[in-house]
């Protein structure tokens, strides 16, 4: 009981005491008893024990231990209980650090006072940007607002989301812009369910009359008044496909401020895929409910099997291989644009709160011009770990998260990277030369590497092709490969640094094979044609 | 020995020969022909013009390319006094020992027939044709029941017949020696040393520039690889096959790596090859063979299962069903230890894995067609050295003994040590030579391994990773006790950088 008593008191060096109306996390009558006779002194500093009370510790001191609180199972407990220096709150303790669902959110945010080291995975209103409808409502007010500050060439730049409409309130704007383009395919989407539920292809107006009349409702809101939401999107019939397949990416932003803005970008994501060959047949002319077959192509959770994807390094070379390096370099490009300016269009209506941060997982689907699109960003993303690969992508992605969340003060504040994590926006873009703040003259490049291997991470860069119940042994290996890797790197630099340029190989030169000179071809013409 | 002279002449003709049936060959002479109507040419020195009209057109680059694959696929010729048998192979204990596997493999395979009471080839009824030209693109999604199946034989059963080789006339002894070879080939072959190896590859060494060790995220770019991605588009707009060989032995940037090795295997996917490409894919779904289903079976075990390869399914039934009918294979059998086996199946009969020299070749090319071709082409240059029995330096046998004499030479403690604990190094190594590394080390780095095979127009590479692979985890390994502990530190080697082990290996290591 120690180290939980010692908690307690780190606790009491908070402001609590001080402050006026005093609420610990959830239920503030009941304080836990290890705090002894510290505990009274919350009513406004006036006992006489806690009187001389020690100011707040600066943000960036360390603190002897971390008491979390964690909503979840999975990597995310594993990675919060296996971090040093850090202990589960026992049920009515407080916490420093909570890992909550939304929904605790909603019940407890407004109730719960939090001292000022304190940290939660959530901001108050994350729906701005994760609801469907809310999310295409702040792209389209973010570009008009561009378009009147900026010109049309940058408002140009938040075109990366289908043309979208909220049902049924904007039903006559949808009617408007269906009658412009017959023919095309439309996407159905309750703004509030997840994971592909209630998701319908619809090519005529016809089928959306009867969705009208019977209210989008499911059975069992038949009776209540209220007519769930839905997002009627144009639907990306040329989606970039693999081998025949559809794949969205996942990609990871962790946000730590709204104002000003702050996001880290993780290089590791992956693309997943369906497991059916992509087509648009399956939409007749009837109202459809997608089988469960083809909802597996639009469900972002789907994961039929383990190894239905790929890191998101794969991809980047797979498309490097096929589209040559510059153009995937542009389409990675449009894909930080997508992370930055979704982000600045909630920038002003997220409530701001220096306790909160975010982990966006980010949907993205690519079409057949290399064009990213949007499809949606999920704030509170899937960290459960469908195979060990994925178990261990998340258990570090979290690791890193924590890293920057820096509840032990480790950080400087400069850091352009940490973990797996890049800042790639800080109040502005970030250059990926020189150091944080300064002006870099000339070429700027963006400090962002979605996608590209991290050598010093230690992590296995591709998945093991062949079957997975061979992977989980041999990972111990792994530290002395990166002793021989850096190894042979070394010998390699100091060769590459030594001098001024490396030996080509000479292409002009003439190969020699076998007595026979290959250049005297008209050897050949000569014999071909019996000159 | 033959002299230079006749050797080189023998090998011009023979090359006329195959060219002259080729479709270069028409294509020239319908060039030669139009060009006659060009106001250059002059009747007075007719040939000196068409000559310099095809130099200039681009065509004689073509030619001298074409030259050049052939020099590369097929052996310098033999005295013509040999029996045709030896540009097979040389050695009759070879020769004898790759036939009774393959009357083996048929007997196993005739056997499955009975069993199965399944005939060994049928013309499929006009509605299933139908069917699958209708799933042709989609043919993973089949699922037939194949549970009756087994593949022919698996890598492991190969490495039996191999051990059993022997040479009739040498006589090593019953009792093992310090003569004696310790690992498990017993056939004196000649194989190199590593002096002989850093010549071959000299490119390979410190001293030069490298991807996979100088494209690194720590090293800039400006070092090396924006010039070396310079030098491979120069090499490109050329269309030189030489320059391209000699360009990928320090690695292919990964845009330019479709293209280099189309060009180093000399194909272009003209409409004719196209059209070769349909005659194979009608004949796919007018029979239904036997080796079909060993196909299936083979992808559904080997690549669908894999965490990277499975989006590639449908076109590896694609190649390979188009592959087991293709009677242009068998031009090989020339020049290979093997024989087609007579009648129903022509060609390749799969074993287990055979469908990974396929899929990486998925990650480069798209169009079915091209990605056939260049799959063919690799085959008969290549990978059919990889399960047959012959003497050649790329040869199975060959890379076999290369590597337990590499080990054996070089780290003769763990050698020693594995051998005793009853883990023959050989026995874990060889499904990966098999296999050429695919499946087993990552993407971008077996592309990288392919780069230098193809660049040195050799396999030996494959032996010399799999040594060096070993004594990258030497420390572990002296630490196990067991076949199976030993096998579970090399399970995973999806995490290995080829070059920097090759580059240590042969260039880094004290000798």
């Amino acid at each position: 009981m120690a180290t939980a008593a010692a908690c307690g008191a780190c606790a009491m060096a908070g402001r609590r005491a001080a402050a006026a109306a005093p609420r610990a996390p959830k239920k503030p009558k009941q304080r836990p008893a290890e705090r002894g006779g510290a505990g009274p002194g919350s009513t406004g500093g006036s006992a006489p024990g806690a009187a001389p009370l020690p100011p707040p510790p600066p943000s960036g001191r360390p603190r002897p231990c971390v008491r979390f609180k964690c909503g979840l199972t999975g990597p995310v407990l594993d990675v919060l209980s296996s971090r040093p220096g850090w202990q589960q709150a026992k049920d009515e303790e407080e916490w420093d650090f909570l890992w909550c669902d939304v929904s605790w959110l909603r019940e407890n945010f407004d109730h719960t006072y939090m001292e000022e080291h304190v940290r939660i995975c959530h901001f108050r209103n994350h729906y701005e940007l994760s609801r469907k409808n809310y999310l295409v409502k702040n792209l389209k007010r973010f570009r008009k607002q561009l378009e009147r500050e900026a010109g049309k060439l940058e408002a140009a730049k938040c075109d990366f989301f289908p043309k979208t409409f909220e049902m049924p309130s904007e039903y006559h704007l949808f009617v408007e812009e269906f009658r412009k383009k017959p023919g095309t395919t439309w996407i159905m989407k309750p703004v509030g369910r997840s994971q592909g539920k209630g998701i319908f292809l619809f090519r005529k107006l016809k089928d959306i009359v009867d969705w009208k009349k019977d209210g989008g409702r499911t059975e069992e809101q038949k009776d209540e008044t209220q007519v769930e939401t839905y997002v009627a999107q144009q639907y990306i019939e040329n989606p970039y496909l693999i081998g025949g397949r559809k794949f969205d990416l996942r990609v990871y932003v962790l946000v730590t401020s709204y104002i000003p803005l702050k996001a880290w970008l993780y290089r590791d994501g992956f693309a997943r895929f369906s497991n059916t060959r992509f087509t648009l047949n399956s939409i007749d002319d009837h109202y459809v409910h997608l089988t469960n077959v083809a909802v597996q192509k639009t469900a972002r959770d789907y994961d039929p099997e383990k190894g239905c994807k790929w890191m998101i390094q794969q991809l980047r070379q797979y498309l490097t291989a096929k589209h040559g390096a510059g153009s995937v370099e542009v389409l990675f490009a449009d894909m930080d644009n997508i992370f930055i300016k979704s982000l600045q269009s909630v920038q002003k209506v997220i409530i701001s709160d220096k306790h909160c941060f975010e982990l966006y997982g980010y949907d993205i689907l690519i079409d057949r011009n290399l064009k990213p699109w949007l499809l949606e960003v999920n704030a509170s993303p899937s960290l459960i770990a469908s195979s060990q690969e994925d178990y261990e992508l998340k258990c570090h992605l979290l690791k890193d998260t924590l890293h920057i969340v820096d509840m032990e003060g480790r950080l400087t504040g400069k850091e352009k990277r940490v973990g797996g994590f890049d800042l790639i926006w800080n109040d502005g873009p970030v250059s990926r030369e020189g150091n944080l703040g300064t002006l870099v003259n000339g070429n700027f490049m963006a400090n962002t590497h979605l996608g590209t291997y991290s050598p010093s991470a230690g992590r296995v860069p591709c998945s093991h092709p062949f079957l997975t119940k061979r992977r989980a042994r041999a990972f111990h290996l792994r530290t002395r490969e990166q002793g021989v890797w850096t190894l042979g790197l070394r010998v390699q630099k100091e060769q590459t640094f030594s001098k001024s340029g490396c030996k080509q190989p000479d292409c002009r030169s003439t190969v020699e094979n076998k007595h026979i000179n290959v250049g005297e071809t008209t050897l050949f013409i000569a014999l071909l044609f019996k000159f | 020995m033959l002299d230079p002279d006749s050797g080189l002449s023998l090998t011009i003709a023979r090359i006329v020969q195959r060219l002259q049936g080729s479709s270069l060959h028409s294509q020239l002479e319908r060039q030669a022909r139009v060009s006659l109507h060009k106001p250059e040419i002059k009747l007075e020195s007719l040939k000196e013009d068409i000559k310099d009209f095809l130099k200039t057109s681009g065509w004689e680059k073509k030619l001298q390319n074409a030259v050049y694959s052939e020099l590369n696929v097929f052996p310098s010729p033999c005295h013509p006094a040999a029996p045709p048998e030896h540009m097979k192979e040389p050695l009759a204990y070879m020769r004898k020992a790759q036939g009774s596997w393959e009357k083996r493999i048929l007997k196993s395979l005739n056997s499955m027939c009975t069993e199965l009471s399944i005939p060994l080839a049928q013309k499929r009824p006009a509605s299933e044709q139908k069917e699958l030209l209708n799933k042709w693109n989609e043919m993973g999604t089949d699922e037939p029941d194949l549970s009756l199946f087994r593949p022919v034989y698996a890598p492991k059963d190969f490495l039996e017949v191999l051990m059993n080789l022997r040479n009739p006339n040498y006589e090593n002894g019953e009792q093992p020696s310090f003569r004696n070879h310790l690992g498990l080939i017993q056939v004196p072959l000649k194989v190199k040393d590593i002096p002989e190896l850093k010549e071959d590859f000299s490119e390979l060494g410190l001293n030069t520039g490298q991807l996979g060790i100088d494209d690194s995220a720590q090293v800039p770019p400006e070092f090396f690889e924006n010039e070396h991605v310079r030098v491979g588009q120069k090499v490109l707009a050329e269309q030189d096959s030489a320059a391209a060989q000699q360009y990928v032995r320090q690695g292919c940037p990964t845009a330019l790596r479709a293209d280099l090795w189309a060009l180093i295997l000399n194909i272009s996917n003209q409409p004719e090859d196209i059209l070769y490409y349909e005659q194979l894919k009608s004949n796919v779904i007018q029979y239904d063979l036997l080796v079909d289903s060993l196909i299936y079976k083979d992808v559904k075990l080997t690549a669908s299962n894999d965490d990277y390869y499975f989006v590639f399914e449908d076109y590896l039934y694609q190649v390979l069903l188009c592959f087991s009918r293709d009677t242009s294979v068998l031009d090989h059998f020339t020049y290979s230890s093997a024989t087609p086996p007579k009648s129903y199946i022509r060609g390749v009969i799969p074993f287990h894995g055979f469908s990974m020299y396929v899929a990486p070749l998925c990650f480069l090319y798209h169009e079915p067609s091209k990605l056939y071709q260049i799959f063919r082409e690799m085959y008969v240059r290549f990978f059919f050295r990889l399960h047959s029995i012959s003497s050649h330096p790329s040869g199975i046998v060959s890379l076999c003994l290369l590597f337990e004499t590499l080990l054996q030479t070089h780290l003769p403690q763990l050698f020693y040590h594995l051998r005793e604990i009853g883990a023959q190094p050989l026995r874990i190594s060889f499904k990966w030579m098999v296999r050429a590394f695919s499946g087993y080390l990552a993407t971008d780095q077996l592309l990288l391994l392919w780069d230098r095979i193809l660049g040195y127009n050799s396999l030996e590479v494959l032996a010399v990773l799999a040594a060096a692979v070993f004594a990258f985890r030497a420390v572990n390994l002296m630490e196990v006790t067991s076949l199976a502990a030993a096998e579970a530190v090399l399970a995973d080697l999806s995490t290995l950088k080829v070059m920097p082990l090759l580059q240590i290996f042969l260039f880094a290591t004290v000798t």
